[in-house]
């Protein structure tokens, strides 16, 4: 049984394991074959980890198990756990401990040989750049989990003018000491430094990002863990860990791209940060506007005589756990031969597609789900246009005002339908912080109060028309 | 070595926009996922380094750590991609009003 520790046999199990990776990956295109897809790359994963493990001089067989069994106990339980709507930050954790311990091995690898003694060139540059980003993306995801689980605020933290200044030293400082390391200095504190320097970075980054912000940044920081990996492999000669890595780099910078389009964001704008902070103040574009409030047998009444309904869910809509009700509703008005659309904006709810999943969750059939350039030709001919929790992606503001911070963002045209009706539990601004003028649109009327209630009650309004 | 290496990194950044360029909108978060899962491969740096032997207290508990938490973004990726993609299989009411071919597809699988 030799042969099964033999280099060249598990670097052919290795090409079969990024074989599958790719070709799960595929499957991931499609909604019928995209559960075989993950499948079949989870299989090429725990293939990839058996080839390691049969790699010739193996040991520390104990500690091994211990760290695989840590992991397990730990991950397993949070993603079976975690609610559709925590989504998002539990991808940004997940992200978050594998650029970490990216960061570690790194570390590991520097005290193991002596900071690179006797190593090339390329081993020590790659290995200090994977410390570098790995060490941002640890601690950039952690600060995006904070603000998506709302530990800490969600708002754009701002440093002020110190921001661009700051950042630049600190990369300054992480480049500095790798170059110091990778022209023979073996001292420990400089990759310490690196390593802390690219924590504070990962700090300062993310923090004065808005929420609003928050997907691009997570898929960029999931690019920045691929990259990090591959730059690992090329540390340890590890084909497996080099394409894997890349395909993640790759795809992360295509996503992070799409989502940056649909807010007609540029990633550089968004990582200089300061979105709907203090230049919102000053576009209080729908100043003395009165807002109109309803009732949910009022709603029910508009909702019942209407030919045509659109609902435009967003998070507030997840966060009341209101979908189940939604699509309940939904039934009702088919049943009075009404049609019902849902008007998915690309970056609804916190991550692209993410409410996709929820409605899918609450069984709402993906026919009925139409994407923004799909139905925004639609609103004009809508009586009804049931806004649930979603804000930023329906004002108008975006269109018409060029003061406004989301002016140019691609928005669903709700305002052109015949009425409107905002679920909402209070008047506070979007996520973005920004004012929105559908509310006091003349032809607005806001349902107050917890989604999940009010479409609740409105519910049981149609059901007694 | 080097260079071979990099070949292969070039290659394998072009099969990432190549595949992954085609997928929809609806997929974008358990396609997210699903990549952020892959990435845990760096798990394999971590047995590499801590299997081929370190010494010290330090290392052994610091690669330790990184082992657990490539399992944790392999693991814990992978099963949470498999539970929201779990929920886009077209419902009963769906698959009626769809063509026939569709629910033939689902049933096979």
């Amino acid at each position: 049984m030799n042969w099964v520790h033999d280099v060249e046999f598990i670097q052919c199990l290795y090409i079969i394991a990024f074989a599958l990776f790719i070709y799960g990956l595929m499957g991931l295109t499609g909604p019928r074959t995209a559960v075989r897809g993950n499948k079949i790359a989870a299989v090429g994963m725990a293939l990839a980890v058996i080839a390691t493990l049969l790699l010739p001089g193996m040991g520390n067989w104990w500690l091994i198990v211990l760290g695989v069994v840590i992991g397990t106990v730990v991950g397993v339980p949070a993603a079976r756990n975690v609610k559709m709507t925590a989504m998002p930050q539990m991808v940004a954790l997940f992200n978050g401990v594998g650029g970490g311990a990216v960061a570690l091995i790194a570390w590991v690898e520097f005290r193991h040989s002596n900071g690179f003694d006797g190593e090339p060139a390329y081993v020590a540059i790659a290995s200090l750049f994977a410390a570098i980003i790995g060490s941002v993306s640890f601690w950039g995801s952690n600060v995006a989990f904070a603000k998506l689980q709302e530990l800490i605020s969600g708002r754009p933290v701002s440093i002020g003018k110190l921001q661009q200044p700051l950042n630049l030293l600190l990369l300054l400082v992480a480049v500095g000491c790798s170059v110091a390391i990778v022209a023979g200095s073996s001292s420990e504190i400089l990759i310490i430094l690196v390593l802390v320097a690219a924590a504070v970075l990962g700090f300062t980054v993310v923090l004065p990002i808005g929420g609003a912000d928050m997907p691009v940044v997570i898929s960029l920081l999931n690019a920045f863990t691929g990259l990090s990996a591959a730059a690992t492999g090329i540390a340890l000669n590890n084909t497996a860990l080099i394409v894997a890595g890349m395909i993640v780099g790759a795809s992360g910078s295509i996503l992070t791209n799409l989502m940056a389009k649909a807010m007609n964001r540029s990633i550089p704008a968004i990582v200089a940060g300061g979105f709907g902070g203090t230049v919102t103040a000053s576009a209080g574009a729908v100043e003395g506007g009165t807002v109109r409030s309803t009732s949910a047998a009022d709603a029910a009444v508009q909702l019942a005589y209407a030919s045509q309904v659109i609902v435009v869910p967003g998070y507030g809509m997840a966060v009341a756990q209101a979908q189940h009700a939604v699509r309940e509703m939904a039934e009702l008005l088919e049943e009075k031969g009404i049609s019902v659309y849902y008007a998915i904006h690309p970056v609804a709810g916190r991550m692209p597609g993410h409410m996709n999943v929820l409605l899918a969750e609450a069984d709402v059939p993906y026919d009925q789900l139409k994407e923004m350039d799909e139905i925004n030709g639609e609103f004009s001919r809508t009586d009804v246009t049931l806004v649930i929790g979603a804000n930023d992606v329906t004002n108008p503001a975006a269109r018409t005002d060029p003061g406004s911070p989301i002016f140019g963002m691609p928005i669903l045209n709700v305002d052109e339908s015949r009425s409107i009706i905002v679920l909402k539990r209070g008047m506070s601004s979007g996520f973005a912080g920004v004012d929105n003028a559908l509310f006091f649109d003349p032809k607005t009327s806001m349902l107050f109060g917890d989604a999940k209630a009010s479409v609740g009650t409105v519910i049981e309004e149609l059901k007694a028309l | 070595m080097l260079v071979q290496n990099l070949a292969v990194l070039v290659l394998a950044g072009f099969v990432g926009f190549a595949v992954i360029s085609k997928v929809p909108n609806t997929l974008h978060t358990p396609l997210m996922s699903g990549t952020n899962a892959i990435h845990g491969i760096v798990l394999l740096g971590g047995l590499i380094v801590l299997g081929l032997g370190v010494e010290g207290t330090l290392n052994k508990i610091l690669l330790v750590i990184a082992i657990a938490f490539g399992t944790i973004n392999v693991v814990g990726g992978f099963l949470v991609t498999d539970r929201m993609l779990g929920m886009f299989k077209p419902k009963p009411k769906a698959a009626s009003s769809q063509a026939t071919d569709g629910s033939d597809g689902e049933v096979k699988r």
